[in-house]
């Protein structure tokens, strides 16, 4: 446990001790705004943050591999890795530590749109938990590109090819749950398969909690999703260590 | 305190490590020489549980390799090759990390910090970030990373690499203090610092253990200085008279 946090408190730091945690932080927060005003947040005349929640996948889609990148890329590349896994870590300590250290950094980036809430709040009267499973919803995604993203950087040395196949990965979890997506899969492929690339998609499950409900299929959906990429970064980076 | 029993690994068609076994009690200084690519990062690698083996194992402090990895790791100290370190780092916070992942708390921190920080010289960089530390201060700062639990065993990679003279005869003689307690794997490729620190030394090439032996009775042995010794140990090898031939015809 102690070496999980260790690993934890010395990534989560990392990030501020560099202009990377700061840079992140205000292209998300200046996009997230933009964006959500560009798609006629006022035009709409509701009291809610859907034009806010509806583009952060796009968004995250680009902005969370650029920080799962570096995860382990920086660390196979610099040889860090030699002096991590020379010390009393194991893989799924280091794994955890910093999955959760960047979980966090996102969080803390979700948590300061804190703005469009009292925008919202001051506009009208919105429903408060509605905006608290809509951030919910987006930190469950944001882990999920995350832990996508950490398993390509555990798959390559090189930062610019770990960025690329993350997004790639993210982009075909976003855009198989898209009703044009299914619309033309349901031409050619039986609609039990449709409906299974409709379930498998992180979109189909993410407007679920954006309406409000908290199910156990959405949530469950995001722990495999997220369980299951990190046990495979466990087993590249295991396999990959002193590639 | 280790014990090396047929460590074979492999990275695809190239053998790095080939059968070798060896023991290393306490009090002994084990010099590991051997020409590039001989195969002796790679067996400090396995031995520190960075890597592991194709087939043989090791014992380290009675722990297996294999079966304890992170036992073996908590009791030994690991300088690696090139000295990784985290660059965005300062010194200290970099130590402190260390301490954090080896459990080390409150009195006997600072205890740690104390003792070791003025033992590697590094107290007038304390404060700074290591990415602006020469390669000298990088070294001595990966020492003390590697010292600061005061491990029973020792495995460096090329210790005095990068030093000043003076810096190298500091570090040789924190190693024989040590000594004494200690059981301390070193690999290198300067020949006096064998003669300097070592109590035993391994040649070794091409994955296999060519010589086992003290330094002096080498030297009485082979009637030569040790890098006569070194030469004619590692060129006397098939494989290296193949290519000392081939470069004579071009």
């Amino acid at each position: 446990m102690n070496s999980f946090c260790a690993v934890f408190k010395r990534e989560l730091k990392s990030y501020f001790s560099t202009p990377l945690a700061y840079v992140f932080l205000v292209i998300f927060l200046f996009f997230s705004g933009y964006l959500t005003f560009k798609k006629g947040f006022y035009t709409i005349r509701q009291a809610d943050m859907n034009t806010f929640f509806v583009n952060l996948p796009l968004l995250f889609v680009f902005m969370v591999p650029s920080t799962a990148m570096r995860l382990w890329a920086e660390e196979r590349k610099g040889g860090t890795i030699e002096l991590l896994f020379t010390l009393p870590i194991t893989i799924s300590q280091a794994v955890l530590g910093k999955f959760v250290a960047a979980w966090l950094f996102l969080g803390i980036a979700l948590a300061l749109t804190f703005p469009m809430v009292i925008t919202v709040a001051y506009l009208g009267e919105p429903d408060i938990g509605l905006i608290v499973v809509g951030y919910l919803g987006s930190f469950l995604m944001a882990g999920g590109f995350l832990a996508i993203g950490c398993f390509f950087s555990a798959i390559s040395k090189n930062q610019v090819i770990s960025f690329v196949l993350s997004v790639v990965v993210c982009a075909i979890f976003v855009y198989a749950g898209m009703p044009t997506t299914l619309n033309y899969f349901a031409g050619f492929l039986p609609m039990g398969l449709v409906s299974a690339i409709e379930n498998m998609s992180m979109m189909t499950h993410f407007e679920s909690l954006q309406k409000g409900v908290i199910k156990f299929s959405d949530i469950t959906y995001f722990i495999l999703l997220i369980s299951g990429w990190i046990y495979a970064c466990g087993i590249i980076l295991d396999e990959r260590k002193a590639k | 305190m280790i014990e090396v029993k047929e460590l074979r690994r492999s990275f695809g068609p190239v053998t790095a490590v080939d059968g070798i076994s060896f023991n290393v009690a306490k009090g002994e200084v084990l010099g590991l020489l051997g020409p590039n690519g001989a195969g002796k990062t790679t067996a400090m690698r396995i031995l520190a549980c960075f890597l592991q083996p194709d087939s043989g194992t090791a014992t380290v402090c009675g722990h297996d390799i294999l079966k304890n990895p992170v036992e073996v790791r908590n009791s030994i100290g690991y300088l690696a090759e090139n000295v990784p370190l985290y660059n965005e780092m300062t010194v200290g916070s970099f130590l402190n990390f260390i301490c954090d992942v080896r459990e080390i708390k409150g009195k006997e921190r600072k205890e740690m910090l104390d003792r070791v920080i003025p033992l590697c010289s590094i107290d007038s960089v304390y404060h700074q970030t290591i990415d602006t530390l020469s390669k000298g201060y990088k070294r001595r700062v990966g020492l003390a990373a590697t010292l600061l639990h005061d491990p029973d065993v020792l495995i460096l990679d090329e210790p005095t690499d990068g030093l000043d003279p003076n810096q190298k005869h500091g570090v040789r003689k924190l190693i024989n203090n040590m000594s004494k307690d200690k059981c301390i794997i070193i690999s290198t490729h300067i020949l006096e610092e064998v003669e300097a620190i070592c109590s035993r030394t391994i040649i070794v090439a091409k994955g296999r253990i060519l010589a086992d032996s003290t330094p002096a009775a080498l030297k009485e042995e082979h009637k030569c200085g040790l890098d006569a010794v070194f030469r004619k140990i590692t060129i006397s090898r098939p494989e290296t008279q193949d290519m000392r031939q081939k470069t004579k015809k071009t």
